[in-house]
């Protein structure tokens, strides 16, 4: 199922993570959209980015370059980047390129909350 | 999945992309800063840029970057020995800081330029889009996600990648050279056009001198003829077309003695038959020459044609006659009744439309009488800005209040159910 061309990426704030939810294809577009979504955040004191992949099937090439694009933007404003529900391919790739070595990987959404959010926050999330 | 069978179709796929990001989009700039994505995508580098070696100079210029700082702007110079020594690199692509230093490291005048730059943006390789045995410009690449040197096999995936995007970098400039050279085309297409013109308007003025009584008859009937074809809808190209056939109707009369054209009475039946030789003389004469105009020298020779048969040189009749040589006609014969001739001064407009009334569809085609008449009730109205026919015919020939009305009659006339309803919009 793609994501029609006008819409905005899903995403939500708990404390200073912001959760971003890439799409079931991670390309050039939808790539976009999420670096966009993640400038925001970070603009507006996000520390944390957790960029959710549980509906992501595949990511092509310049995904990936804008993902390393978004740690690059993140390492300079000294916030981090966890993929979260990241598919076994997807891991391959990303370990292939060496996109996991400036990322945490997480189980899933709640994990990466669990990191760096204090408990009695991520309870009070609804997803 | 093994990770070099992984790679492979990483690589293989991420390939195809660019083939087609190249092939399919029409936004330059867009295609080569994708195309760089997906180069640095299929590696896993952290940063790099496109520069394009301008040409015939040294100095290049930033197509796309990503991960270098934002205000970042390339100043490589790639000089001629420079070019030489890219497309003689062993591995196709240079490493800024191999263990190879000073004179024995290829491009050593490059590096001791630029490598201080280089570093500073943590670019780690250097790879020349070749095309044709020329560099058209560099791909400046950081170091990989993985902390690991390039292999060789990155570095082949690269220069296939790289290859891509140098012919996209030179097709550009081939449709800028083209586009360029169309514009030129186009200008010297004008000048022509306006040589020719001007041309036109010497031979015009040539013509009319030889006639001491109707100076400045091939221009004005150029003019009229103009005025009737744009009423009348014409495009661009016919109405400069038909005011060329208006300026050389006449030219014909070149090869017609200068005592008969100024013959101050009305000439016998022999003069008027050598006069009446000039349509066709003007056919001979145009004949030959490429005009950029359709059937210039067929609206010189059928000028004088009547729709009842009655004209000269080949007594055409109505569909015969081209809808040029038609319009010409009247102007032709406007013209003569609204200017002092050697035996006789001009008619009033009064005259001048009763004339049209008595010889429309005889001699004059009626879609042309009428498309004539709504240009000059246009001016007369304030219609139209335009002083086309005033300027022509000085400004005390015409008097609104008196000579509109005579328009609409004769257009109600002509056609009671749409003339003088379009004459007045």
């Amino acid at each position: 199922m793609s994501e029609p061309l006008t819409s905005n990426v899903r995403s939500h704030i708990v404390g200073t993570t912001a959760v971003v939810y890439a799409s079931d294809y991670l390309n050039k577009l939808t790539g976009e959209r999420i670096e966009r979504e993640c400038k925001k955040q970070l603009d507006s004191g996000c520390r944390t980015l957790v960029i959710d992949f549980s509906d992501t099937g595949i990511v092509n090439s310049i995904a990936v370059s804008i993902l390393l694009g978004i740690i690059d933007i993140a390492e300079k404003r000294e916030a981090r980047v966890v993929f979260s529900d990241v598919n076994d391919q997807t891991i391959q790739l990303f370990e292939m390129l060496g996109v996991i070595k400036h990322v945490v990987l997480a189980k899933d959404e709640q994990e990466a909350l669990n990191l760096f959010t204090p408990p009695t926050q991520t309870q009070a999330m609804s997803h | 999945m093994e990770s070099n069978t992984q790679k492979l179709i990483h690589s293989f796929s991420a390939l195809a992309d660019l083939g087609q990001e190249i092939a399919d989009s029409g936004d330059f700039i867009e295609m080569v800063r994708t195309s760089l994505h997906l180069l640095l995508g299929t590696i896993g580098i952290r940063r790099g840029a496109v520069v394009e070696c301008l040409i015939h100079r040294e100095e290049t210029n930033t197509l796309a970057l990503w991960g270098l700082g934002e205000d970042y702007q390339a100043t490589l110079t790639v000089h001629e020995e420079d070019r030489a020594a890219f497309l003689g690199l062993t591995e196709g692509a240079l490493r800024i800081d191999a263990d190879v230093e000073g004179d024995e490291q290829p491009l050593s005048a490059f590096l001791s330029r630029h490598r201080d730059e280089l570093r500073a943006q943590e670019i780690e390789l250097v790879v020349p889009t070749v095309v044709r045995g020329a560099v058209t410009g560099l791909v400046l690449l950081g170091r990989k996600a993985t902390d690991e040197p390039f292999t060789s096999e990155d570095i082949e995936v690269i220069r296939a990648m790289v290859r891509h995007i140098g012919v996209g970098i030179h097709t550009h400039r081939l449709l800028g050279e083209i586009k360029q050279r169309a514009e030129e085309n186009e200008r010297l297409y004008q000048d022509l056009r306006a040589i020719y013109r001007d041309t036109v308007r010497a031979f015009a003025a040539a013509i009319d001198v030889k006639d001491t009584y109707t100076q400045g008859h091939s221009e004005r009937v150029g003019k009229y003829s103009e005025i009737i074809a744009q009423e009348m809808g014409w495009g661009e190209n016919e109405v400069e077309g038909i005011a060329i056939a208006g300026y050389l109707h006449d030219i014909g009369k070149l090869a017609v003695e200068r005592k008969i054209i100024n013959a101050p009475y009305r000439i016998d039946a022999k003069e008027s038959s050598e006069l009446n030789r000039h349509p066709a003389a003007g056919f001979d004469i145009l004949s030959p020459i490429h005009h950029p105009y359709a059937d210039i020298p067929l609206m010189a020779k059928y000028h004088h044609e009547r729709l009842d048969g009655r004209g000269y040189p080949d007594g055409l009749t109505d569909t015969q006659i081209p809808i040029g040589a038609k319009i010409v006609s009247l102007a032709d014969s406007f013209d003569a009744m609204t200017t002092d001739r050697p035996y006789k001064t001009r008619r009033a407009f009064d005259s001048v439309i009763h004339d049209l009334r008595a010889n429309t569809g005889k001699q004059f085609d009626v879609q042309v009488v009428a498309a004539f008449c709504r240009a000059l009730l246009k001016e007369l109205t304030g219609e139209t800005k335009e002083r086309k026919f005033l300027k022509m015919l000085g400004k005390n020939y015409l008097d609104a209040e008196k000579d509109a009305p005579l328009l609409r009659e004769l257009l109600n006339e002509l056609d009671p159910n749409t003339q003088a309803a379009a004459a007045v919009g």
